[in-house]
């Protein structure tokens, strides 16, 4: 793309219109999602502020009924800046002052968070390819595994979450991150499962008569066919296994009276009654899921055009 | 130790039949297809009761799958009250407004490309996130019953079905809708009776999704504060108490309702979308 640009000045005329083109929709979608998040905050936070105004017996006008609104410390809503002043007060001011890794910084919160989705996916993907396989070569696990694969994503994972923690407990892992990489992992392999199956099946019968004509053995067929094959299969699955990962991960924060990571920051938000906090966690949450997707995202772009597959 | 031998014995015997079974010339049919995960899934139970057995596991920490039965079958009106306040007042009823309202929007956001374009990534985006992080605001907002839970499972579903409608209703091509112009047919007539039927395999897997989602909504914001009664309360304080047969129980069931609903909404696609080249068979 870099010298594309730089030696046809035109193409990147025509790329930044088409980049504007589809990027003026959803930034007029993202203004408005905020305009309606003011307005709901302004309305969710009225009648506090009217109470707190006839209790001091004086009356608002409509600019200072709004301004009370906008800034109160326990707010139904918060209002879009207090998210963001919040969020910076816990990442970047933490973080130039030089306790990034402090106890009440997010950026040491996110990390646990990232760490856990990391070890989850790791794991997911890996069983998912192995299973893929496994359906691939093998009949019988075919028909015994496939059913038992759906089955295990329409249960509900977090009436299952308490029980990972109090088993791995009791086989003797310490400490949380291994239930919750478990329950991460139990979220993100089914993708993985499924695109790798389809992947893996995706060259047909002539290209597999062809490898069987050179006297390709089993091993080889896989590696130098089969696999190649289903990479942009398996990628399209990592994106979608990522953000199951990162949704696994807070759901197993939530319930388990974890103290660290950003699930646990809603939860003990919610114990102490700081909405501020509740909220910036959610923000931060969808800011690393964004990273997570653009990050794999890239890295399909890279991989494919590497082996001459981009679209 | 006779339980553990037993239970190996078993499983190898399972296996062997079930290598028989995809091996044989009806590996194709009905009854072996049905047959082979039945008793793959027989076989783990087994292993799980021999084990637990075998090896005397505490049942504070895992009973054995006959205890959790026998509780089951004890304890079926404390599970019906559950299911009640979950399932069907939290978990269904906001499966219902979410998935209406998706679809509602959907067709509003549709008339416009503009939107649409805009819409359309934010929607897969935010359909990405881990949306369940706000069941204690919502929980805060609404109070403690089945409400604040229906209106977590109203925002979970929310933009995984929207992404899919939207999508769905773009799959009619320029051909078909050009034909129906020809008809002079208006723009209700275009929907019901092309761009509807089109998006339907789009929209059930949008509504399949969100069964999935809709469970977990509802026991996560239980957990958050509830009434005495609810699934998700009864797991966090069976936890608690050490009742861990009743907390398997409530999973068994959840297990249960969560595989029968998605059945539900997939026997229905198969009626609606009966015509489309996924549903044929053979």
């Amino acid at each position: 793309m870099h010298i594309l640009c730089t030696t046809h000045t035109y193409a990147y005329g025509a790329w930044l219109g088409k980049l504007m083109k589809r990027a003026l929709p959803v930034l007029t979608v993202l203004a408005v999602i905020v305009g309606i998040w003011y307005l709901g905050a302004w309305r969710m936070n009225m009648p506090w502020a009217l109470q707190q105004a006839e209790r001091a017996e004086q009356t608002l006008s409509t600019g200072e009924l709004f301004k009370a609104t906008m800034n109160q410390t326990r707010p139904r809503v918060p209002a879009p800046h207090q998210v963001a002043a919040e969020l910076w007060s816990v990442t970047g001011e933490m973080a130039i002052k030089g306790r990034a890794m402090s106890k009440r910084s997010f950026i040491y919160h996110g990390w646990v968070t990232l760490r856990t989705t990391l070890t989850g996916f790791a794991l997911g993907v890996t069983l998912g390819i192995l299973g893929a396989v496994a359906i691939t070569y093998s009949r019988v696990s075919e028909m015994s595994l496939m059913p038992w694969a759906i089955v295990s994503q329409t249960i509900p994972i977090v009436a299952l979450a308490p029980m990972i923690i109090v088993l791995s407990n009791a086989v003797g892992i310490e400490g949380r991150g291994v239930p919750k990489a478990i329950i991460s992992a139990y979220l993100c392999y089914f993708p993985v499962l499924v695109g790798m199956v389809k992947g893996l099946n995706a060259p047909g019968p002539q290209q597999l008569d062809l490898l069987k004509t050179y006297n390709a053995s089993a091993a080889q067929s896989f590696f130098k066919l089969r696999l190649p094959a289903s990479m942009p299969y398996l990628f399209t699955s990592l994106k979608v296994a990522i953000a199951a990962a990162l949704v696994g991960t807070i759901v197993g924060e939530l319930p388990t009276g974890a103290i660290n990571g950003l699930g646990a920051r809603i939860l003990i938000g919610d114990q102490f009654g700081t909405p501020l906090a509740i909220w910036a966690a959610l923000i931060a949450a969808t800011c690393l899921a964004g990273v997570l997707v653009v990050v794999i995202g890239g890295l399909q772009t890279v991989v494919l055009r590497a082996m001459g597959m981009a679209r | 130790m006779s339980w553990i031998v037993g239970a190996l014995l078993f499983w190898a015997v399972a296996w062997a039949v079930n290598v028989a079974l995809a091996r044989s010339p009806w590996h194709g049919s009905r009854a072996v297809r049905v047959a082979v995960p039945l008793i793959f899934g027989l076989t783990l139970l087994v292993l799980w009761q021999g084990l637990v057995r075998g090896l005397e596991v505490n049942p504070v920490i895992l009973p054995a799958p006959t205890d959790i039965a026998a509780t089951f079958a004890n304890s079926t009106d404390v599970l019906w009250v559950d299911f009640v306040q979950t399932v069907l007042k939290g978990a269904l009823s906001g499966y219902a407004m979410g998935c209406g309202a998706a679809f509602l929007t959907a067709l509003a956001i549709d008339r416009s490309a503009f939107l649409t374009a805009g819409l359309l990534p934010i929607g897969n985006f935010v359909a990405a996130l881990p949306i369940v992080g706000i069941a204690p605001i919502l929980v805060s907002w609404f109070g403690f019953d089945w409400h604040s839970k229906a209106a977590v499972v109203v925002v979970m579903v929310f933009f995984p079905v929207l992404v899919n409608v939207v999508q769905g209703l773009r799959e009619a091509d320029a051909m078909q809708k050009d034909l129906m112009r020809t008809y002079a047919a208006s723009y209700w007539q275009t929907l019901v009776k092309l761009r509807l039927p089109a998006a339907m395999p789009f929209v059930f897997n949008g509504l399949k999704i969100a069964t999935t989602l809709a469970l977990i909504g509802a026991i996560v914001a239980e957990y958050f504060g509830s009434p005495i009664k609810g699934m998700g309360f009864r797991i966090s304080t069976g936890v608690g108490r050490l009742a861990i047969d009743l907390v398997w129980a409530e999973i068994a069931v959840a297990a249960l309702v969560g595989t029968a609903f998605y059945g539900i909404v997939a026997m229905i696609e198969k009626l609606v979308t009966f015509w489309h080249p996924s549903q044929r068979v053979g």
